[in-house]
């Protein structure tokens, strides 16, 4: 098992952690600081996958990840959390043991679909794009148990994150992919800032709840 | 002969150490955390000091207590002094290696818990219940983590013993693996609980309902609360032992070299010292987590221990 593998396997599974333990909080503050480090994860892990494969783009991804998703991103929602004066502690719409338990599923399935459609390619890759599936996976999972607002933004952050975790592993994606999806990442959190304005000032709540009522009530 | 007399050598050394250097360790760990509290401490020798003071002290028995009560104490202590015993410090292969099974271990420390639980109903009195409750509570969830996670290292190391387990993976063929780092976190999260630090268990606290070591021991005194309170510190020492050999086994001394010694004894000393900072500085990171929260808590630690398992089994099918 070579250096270049066993390193960025290791930064694979710190992500994997944080996006595990993401799954875990309660708390808005806890969950902004885990996304942050997941961000950092992924800006060490493209360096060092930049110096493995000898590709200087790979290190403008870690240069844009590092500036965007580790530092701009983070400062945003902690300006958010502050200027919207939210409730810290989040709700959620299942007990947090069983989001867990369903969160391990989900990398099992990740595991399971990821092994056999990939048999052709190197045994190193697979494992780290079943990670990488595995952190998209949760994301969702994040996005899906929470309802206030913030934390599934922080929930779809840490897709992308995966995605390009996924992208940084493979040899040969090409800059601009990367480039347009930090860009994507970057507007659609502009645009949902934007959007949890407008909707705390229809409901003075971010909790998705009051958009639930209004559906039921059909308008 | 000369091998078996290096064993024997390091073997006693490992014990005078551990247990002499026990009391030093939850001193300094308490010292750290006071000047990073901004208070100045007590010095590093006062759980020594304390120790003393209980053993000159009266012990008293409670009137409503059975024989059994003057028993508990003797029984915690000498189980983990066993655990202390086995689990190697600075160097492996001692003589005890042979019996240092893990599940072995598990069960001296589940040993010295049931000791201490029984030792706090002795009394029938309030907040030993409910001490008691809480612990067997953690309990419950710390040993199916621990369990959970040795049969990741067991399918690693091909070894139940936590010598062999060491010497695996100081050989360096097992590489950084993802379900490592796994059953790293998890095996922290177990340790802070059995130990009774910040997150689960205040060690400073002396609030009666927020308490669960402390809570148990509230009816002993004297010698006997000595023993209660030395097996408490061993506990410490033995739970950093285990991680620092089990995780860290790298340049660790082999007891059938003295020439190794040195530099086994150092790298223990480094070890130790770095838990020694990281734990109260995390402590004071960290609020106390409310009761029902731990078996959450500890919930992370069990998935996290699958999860190691999960990923081994990926390794092992597509070889790499």
């Amino acid at each position: 098992m070579s250096l270049s593998f066993s390193l960025a396997h290791m930064m694979g599974g710190l992500m994997l952690l944080c996006a595990f333990a993401l799954l875990s909080q309660r708390r808005l503050a806890s969950m902004i600081a885990l996304y942050q480090a997941e961000a950092f994860t992924l800006t060490a892990a493209a360096l060092w996958q930049g110096y493995a494969q000898h590709s200087p783009d790979l290190y403008a991804t870690a240069l844009i990840t590092f500036v965007i998703k580790a530092m701009a991103l983070p400062i945003g929602l902690r300006h958010m959390v502050l200027r919207f004066n939210l409730i810290r502690a989040v709700e959620t719409v299942m007990p947090v043991g069983l989001s867990m338990i369903l969160g391990l599923g989900l990398i099992g399935v990740a595991v399971l679909v990821v092994l056999p459609t990939t048999l052709n390619a190197a045994s190193l890759t697979r494992e780290d794009l079943a990670i990488a599936l595995s952190v998209v996976l949760l994301g969702f999972l994040v996005m899906a148990v929470r309802r206030n607002a913030v934390a599934q933004v922080i929930g779809f952050l840490s897709t992308e994150n995966g995605l390009v975790l996924a992208a940084t592993g493979m040899p040969g994606m090409p800059f601009v992919a990367e480039l347009s999806v930090a860009l994507l990442v970057l507007l659609g959190f502009l645009v949902v800032g934007v959007f949890l304005f407008r909707l705390r000032e229809h409901f003075d709540t971010l909790d998705l709840a009051g958009i639930e009522t209004i559906e039921r009530r059909g308008r | 002969m000369l091998l078996l007399l290096a064993r024997l050598l390091a073997t006693l050394l490992h014990l005078v150490l551990v247990f002499a250097l026990a009391p030093l360790l939850v001193g300094v760990v308490a010292r750290l955390r006071a000047r990073l509290l901004g208070r100045r401490g007590p010095p590093v020798t006062q759980p020594y000091r304390l120790l003393l003071r209980l053993l000159n002290k009266t012990a008293l028995v409670p009137e409503t207590s059975t024989e059994l009560y003057q028993i508990w104490p003797f029984a915690a202590l000498s189980a983990m002094a066993g655990a202390a015993m086995l689990v190697p410090s600075f160097s492996t292969g001692m003589l005890t290696a042979p019996l240092a099974d893990f599940i072995t271990l598990i069960g001296l420390l589940s040993l010295t818990r049931a000791a201490t639980l029984l030792g706090g109903l002795e009394t029938g009195f309030g907040f030993g219940g409910a001490g008691a409750a809480r612990e067997l509570l953690f309990s419950l969830f710390a040993e199916a983590a621990l369990l959970v996670v040795l049969a990741s290292f067991v399918l690693i190391a091909h070894a139940f013993n936590i010598n062999g387990i060491a010497t695996v993976f100081a050989s360096g063929h097992v590489g950084i693996s993802v379900s490592l780092g796994f059953a790293l976190v998890a095996m922290l999260a177990v340790a802070l609980t059995e130990t009774g630090r910040i997150p689960i268990d205040n060690p400073a606290g002396h609030l009666e309902v927020a308490m669960v070591h402390e809570a148990l021991l509230l009816e002993y005194s004297g010698r006997y609360l000595a023993l209660f309170e030395y097996a408490a510190m061993l506990r410490l020492m033995v739970w950093m032992n285990i991680i620092a050999t089990v995780f860290f086994p790298f340049f660790m001394a082999r007891a059938g070299e003295p020439l190794t010694w040195p530099v086994g004894l150092g790298l223990w000393g480094a070890k130790l010292a770095v838990m020694g900072v990281v734990l109260p500085v995390f402590e004071v990171s960290m609020a106390k987590m409310r009761v029902f929260r731990v078996p959450e808590f500890l919930g992370v630690a069990i998935l996290l221990g699958v999860l190691a398992g999960v990923f081994l089994f990926v390794a092992e099918r597509i070889g790499a």
